[in-house]
């Protein structure tokens, strides 16, 4: 597309003429500051795999003891999904539906939401309600908080081994791998590519 | 890359808030929403009623902020020996068994992030209303650092889930999340909430 688009800046509404930016650069409002669009190489295809990757660690992340413990002689393990029974079980149901959906729900409707997108495009299909999809995945974004949860298992973590052994688990470390890989998609995802693959398609 | 300062809005344009697909609306008689042609995301030109919206949430939220703190966010108990904690005294408590850069991080995350994103929105809010033309740059950055932000606050809460799941020794030692932190909770999404329905645009508004 070596056209230039006229758009709107989505934080001050400034009319601006975008032309096509260079791959890894960025363009960026000129009266706010606000940045506009970034140009990846291979954006789709490096989402693409991103999402793949993110949907097998956040399965082993789930499925394997997340962290054991033993104090006064009495071992524990827990998994992921084990803290949010408890606090169901002691009567804060809404803590508990608010930690489901900023570390479970909200990361797996992302990336199946990213994959039922991408997946398509990438074999040059359509499928249908694809923008509303897409829209979702969007709006999930500023709920999806697993960076946040890592910080607080650490401080979890440290604060417990006064008391207690603690022991990481497996799902522990995928869990810090689909952390840098929701990162990289973050990155890597260029949404005004994915409008241009769907008008070729 | 840019000639003159329009924006969409003088121009009659609306930008898509989802796909950013500058569309021109027709002039609808009904009352139905107008769609994006191309995402079929419905079209406003700002933000409905943003900033009676953000207001309430933000007021919402401040009087959340009070039980907060002042109810117990955990109960922790050991052999018989029951400790109620706030989320300050939570602080402190870090502090005296020398845990100061977990203090640290709790303190800034719960404490300092909420109240800074409530007065930085009032602000925003309260500067909008009065259309004041002070420095729009800098508080649209200032708008940008409380998006960026909010999500911080939640490190507490994963803290005591993770506890509550771990410290559970039958009679010896339970770990329990306590009222304060519902109201907690409900501080941060409402804030979240409220930096959302605020509209950016609004600041550069004449």
């Amino acid at each position: 597309m070596p056209k230039k688009i006229m758009i709107a800046c989505h934080e001050c509404d400034l009319l601006l003429w975008l032309g096509p930016l260079p791959p890894g650069t960025l363009a960026r409002c000129t009266r706010c500051g606000a940045v506009l669009s970034r140009r990846r190489r291979r954006s789709l295809e490096r989402t693409l795999a991103l999402t793949i990757a993110g949907l097998t660690l956040f399965s082993l992340a789930n499925l394997f003891p997340f962290m054991a413990m033993t104090m006064e002689g009495q071992y524990r393990q827990i998994v992921l999904l084990t803290g949010i029974k408890e606090l169901y079980l002691q009567g804060m149901p809404e803590i508990a539906a608010l930690v489901l959906l900023t570390t479970v729900v909200s990361p797996f409707l992302q990336l199946t939401g990213l994959l039922y997108v991408l997946l398509p495009l990438k074999l040059n299909r359509l499928t249908p309600a694809i923008w509303r999809v897409f829209r979702w995945v969007r709006y999930l974004q500023p709920w999806s908080m697993l960076e946040v949860f890592m910080l607080g298992i650490l401080v979890a973590m440290v604060k417990l081994t006064k008391l207690a052994d603690v022991v990481p688990g497996i799902s522990l470390y995928c869990f810090l791998a689909l952390i840098y890989v929701l990162a990289a998609i973050t990155a890597s995802l260029d949404p005004s590519r994915v409008w241009e693959k769907w008008r070729e398609v | 890359m840019t000639s003159a300062k329009i924006t969409a809005k003088d121009a009659d344009l609306i930008s898509c808030h989802s796909c950013h697909l500058l569309c021109r609306p027709a002039a609808s008689q009904d009352r139905r929403p107008i769609r994006c042609p191309r995402c079929s995301a419905t079209l406003h030109q700002r933000k409905p009623r943003s900033i009676k919206r953000t207001w309430a949430l933000l007021i919402a939220a401040l009087v959340c902020y009070i039980p907060a703190n002042i109810l117990p966010a955990t109960i922790a108990s050991s052999l018989g020996d029951v400790q109620t904690d706030t989320i300050m005294s939570g602080v402190i408590y870090f502090i005296n068994t020398g845990m100061w850069p977990i203090a640290l991080i709790i303190f800034i995350a719960s404490i300092l992030v909420p109240l800074l994103k409530l007065a930085i929105l009032s602000f925003l809010l309260v500067s909008v209303q009065r259309r004041s033309t002070w420095r729009p740059k800098d508080r649209a950055r200032f708008y940008r650092l409380t998006e960026a932000i909010g999500r911080w606050s939640m490190v507490d809460i994963f803290v005591i889930t993770i506890t509550v799941a771990l410290v559970r020794m039958g009679a010896v030692a339970f770990f329990e999340a306590g009222p304060g932190l519902v109201f907690f909770a409900a501080v941060v999404v409402l804030t979240m909430f409220a930096a959302m329905s605020f509209d950016p645009r609004l600041i550069w508004d004449k």
